[in-house]
């Protein structure tokens, strides 16, 4: 019996290493999108370039797959980020952006003096429709594709590295689908 | 140059701990006088270059070295010369070093206060110890160099986090760290006992003090952490039950146990395997808790060193460290003898309810903590675990083992009768029992459960009083020599269960009546809130040495006398710090943050904390016990000698 009971702070110790081996494995910042697979959540934003007659709809996700873009003009990686974009749109990807709590005017300024990437872009100027994103931070991207529907999500500045191994492939795959 | 000599300390240290590791383990196993003093003197001189290693580092921050790319990457030259010095241990790297030197300086300690000791066990200790300093020495060379070199020199460095630029960091994790290496003396000891075979009063003599002058820097240093975060998160809150304040929390529950069951193993050789288990699980703890939050297992607000490489070092370090160990307690402890028998109702039997209660609330955390890992691998869900979980868990096992803390101190050793505990305890049963009934007059029967945890908190002060008082007047003529004959040890006794009792009723305070206000205001604005009225008297920008705040003033009226209280926005280089206005009261804290500012106003918000700086004097009040008990010449000459029999000293221990 003592033998028995001497033996189990072992055993359980090494139970408690193999589920920390298998841990360490996976990365704990990234975090699942509830609405992967799901239609984006309706919103209907008015515009962020004064002369715009149309701002950014969960409507106008349809047709071909597009990308959603989460900004500021107070988020130091967007800045980070923007060029990129402005490279994605030089290639012909659809980009909407949508921008998160600015001051009035403060998106427009940016992008006048950064340069535009995005066909339409949407006004948040108090975080609404981020929440029903679950967004966690800016900069953030969604994928849609054609019917409306989130099929991906990444967190954080889109490098050259992320778009040619995950998110391009994937937009390739979408602009396949029916 | 420093950073070339650092370096070459550090792979002297790591030489020199290979040599402790092998030489008097071996010389112990042979009896071998030769090697096992080759073993003091190499632990002695390791010690040594590490201190030269870690001065020269601080060295580099202090004369801002940008050379060393630690350096650059966490120091510039505006940074004040205390908050230069603190960055030494502000990193990843540097709180390595830092770790590696109190492990060494342990070592040392060891070697050259370890001369009575049974020369094998101390030499089994130092070969222990030298293992451990070859392991975390190699992690640092290998993996966490803190003195890579950055060519070119940039003229100017980066910064320290701007959180961590505070009087609180200058302490805060040398404490920490002081009570979780510490416990590696222990775990030390206990391996090598394990491997002598050999457990007895003498040993938990010499252990008691090794895990005491750990507990009582781990107790400050838990404690300033709290109080830290309190004024410089700006959350108002005082713990958060995040991974990392839980991997403090949890060596501190069981190195409080391990400090119980080690004076019933001394004064009565009973619970000897449990105290073995006791000391290898804290010190594993210590190791789990400090590394698993780097290694990017869980994610924390701390965790400031995620990199897997180092996470696979780390887990290997604890899978052979804490595996080695209990593998040896499987193989040895049923060979070893029984403890003596004890009753139930006895202080030896309150003594295991106390471990049990504490192991318990050790898993609880511990399942708090890690249940994300493991709920991850068995289904793939994220999930994240708060303080509702806690609140459900922690307190209910809390709450018992607070109100048993008292009977237990009263009990007789060997075996005790109810009648003669409940006479001895009528006192603080009274005093508690008055404070209750005052309450419940006084809020009323809506407030029940604060009523009762303050009675508690009666209960634990008076509980804790009662000691002293049973010794002074039991049967005894000449109070005068009472008085006068009562140990240190037992001051400390009665401060730390004081402390607890401190703690419980600041607890209760803060999370019974806390109120909070959010409002703009402009200046000129005024607001009532908890009795007192707060009028915005201006709003301006501040200059400081490497930062520049935005300040706002407020002017206090009400509840004593008026007074000025400010909280400000502090913009570093790299990010904004809130800095809180507090006003602090034993009565009750006013805690004033502000926040953005828009065309309406500044974000205010307010908060009122009744009793909350009794949690952080509890904590103070239970560490000073602890210092005091150690400081206690009778466990230092126990300790050293280990000649006096158990029955020639007549008060009861602690």
């Amino acid at each position: 019996m003592k033998r028995l009971l001497a033996i189990v702070p072992a055993v359980v110790f090494a139970g408690l290493m193999v589920a920390f081996v298998i841990g360490l494995g996976r990365d704990p910042s990234i975090l699942p999108s509830m609405l992967i697979d799901k239609p984006l959540p309706v919103f209907d934003l008015p515009p962020v370039r004064a002369a715009d007659t149309k701002g950014l709809a969960s409507t106008d996700f349809r047709g071909e797959p597009a990308l959603l873009n989460v900004f500021g003009s107070w988020c130091v990686t967007c800045r980070v980020e923007h060029p990129f974009l402005m490279q994605l749109k030089a290639q012909g990807v659809p980009i909407h952006g949508l921008d998160w709590k600015d001051q009035p005017g403060a998106g427009e300024a940016w992008l006048v003096r950064y340069g535009d990437p995005y066909q339409l872009a949407g006004d948040d100027p108090v975080g609404r429709t981020v929440i029903d994103l679950g967004v966690t931070g800016a900069p953030e991207t969604f994928v849609v594709d054609r019917q409306g529907r989130v099929r991906y999500r990444h967190v954080g500045a889109i490098t050259p590295e992320v778009w040619s191994k995950t998110l391009a492939p994937l937009m390739t795959k979408l602009k396949a689908e029916s | 140059m420093s950073a070339e000599i650092g370096q070459f300390a550090l792979i002297m240290a790591l030489v020199l701990s290979l040599v402790q590791a092998v030489a008097p383990l071996w010389g112990a196993w042979r009896g071998d006088p030769v090697l096992m003093a080759l073993g003091r003197s190499a632990s002695m001189m390791q010690a040594g270059f590490v201190i030269l290693a870690f001065g020269c580092l601080a060295y580099a921050y202090v004369t801002s070295d940008f050379s060393v790319a630690l350096v650059a990457r966490h120091s510039n030259t505006v940074q004040p010369l205390a908050y230069r010095f603190a960055a030494t241990w502000g990193s990843h790297e540097g709180s390595m070093l830092l770790w590696v030197l109190i492990l060494a300086i342990y070592g040392g300690a060891v070697a050259a206060f370890g001369r009575s000791l049974r020369e094998t066990l101390q030499a089994r200790v130092l070969g222990l110890q030298g293992i451990m300093g070859a392991a975390f020495l190699g992690f640092l060379i290998f993996t966490s160099n803190p003195f890579s070199r950055l060519v070119p020199a940039p003229p100017e460095g980066s910064e320290l986090n701007p959180l961590l630029q505070d009087p609180g960091l200058v302490l805060h994790p040398p404490l920490l760290y002081l009570g979780y290496v510490g416990f590696s003396v222990a775990f030390a000891f206990a391996l090598a006992a394990l491997i002598e075979g050999r457990v007895d009063a003498a040993w938990a003599r010499w252990v008691r003090p090794w895990v005491l002058a750990a507990w009582v820097p781990l107790t400050a240093g838990i404690t300033l952490g709290s109080g830290w975060a309190y004024y410089e998160l700006g959350w108002g809150g005082w713990w958060f039950w995040d991974p990392v304040e839980n991997a403090s929390l949890m060596p501190w529950l069981l190195g409080t146990a391990l400090l119980h069951s080690a004076l019933v193993l001394e004064r009565r050789g009973a619970l000897v395997s449990w105290t073995i288990l006791l000391a290898i699980l804290t010190f594993s703890l210590s190791l789990i808790g400090t590394f698993l939050v780097r290694s990017g297992i869980l994610t924390s607000v701390h965790a400031f060193a995620v990199d897997p490489k180092r996470g696979v070092y780390i887990l290997a370090i604890i899978a052979v460290m804490t595996g080695a160990a209990l593998a040896l307690f499987a193989w040895r402890t049923p060979q070893m003898r029984s403890g003596a028998l004890f009753a139930p109702l006895s202080r030896e039997g309150g003594i295991t309810l106390n471990n049990l209660f504490l192991m318990a609330l050790t898993a609880t955390v511990f399942l708090g903590t890690f249940s994300p890992v493991f709920v991850e691998i068995v289904n793939g869900d994220k999930i994240s675990v708060g303080p509702p979980y806690y609140a459900r868990t922690f307190g209910p096992i809390a709450v018992p083992l607070l109100i048993l803390s008292v009977f237990g101190p009263m009990l007789n050793w060997k075996r005790d009768e109810l009648g003669a505990l409940a006479r001895r305890l009528r006192v603080p049963a009274a005093i508690a029992a008055a404070a209750f009934l005052l309450g419940f007059v006084t809020l009323g029967w809506r407030q029940t459960v604060t009523v009762g945890a303050l009675a508690l908190s009666a209960w634990l002060v008076a509980g804790a009083f009662a000691i002293l008082g049973r010794r002074w007047w039991s049967g005894r003529k000449d109070l005068g020599w009472a008085i006068r004959s009562t140990p240190p040890s037992m001051y400390g006794h009665v401060l730390a269960h004081a402390g607890l009792g401190l703690l419980a009723l600041g607890v209760t305070g803060v999370s019974s009546w806390e109120t909070d206000k959010v409002l703009t205001m402009q200046p000129g604005d005024n607001v009532v809130f908890a009795g007192r009225t707060l009028t915005l008297t201006e709003l301006a920008d501040v200059p400081g040495p490497n930062y520049v705040a935005r300040r706002a003033t407020f002017n206090v009226e009400g509840r004593g006398r008026t007074y000025t209280l400010s909280s400000a926005r502090r913009a570093y280089q790299s990010s904004q710090t809130t800095e809180a206005g507090i006003r602090v009261g034993l009565l009750g804290n006013l805690y004033v943050s502000v926040g953005e500012e828009s065309g309406r106003g500044v974000v205010v918000r307010l908060w009122d904390h009744p009793l909350i700086v009794w949690i952080w004097l509890g904590g103070l009040v239970m560490s000073l016990g602890g210092l005091v008990s150690l400081c206690d010449r009778r466990l230092r000459l126990g300790a050293a000698r280990r000649v006096a029999p158990a029955a020639a000293v007549p008060a009861p221990a602690e």
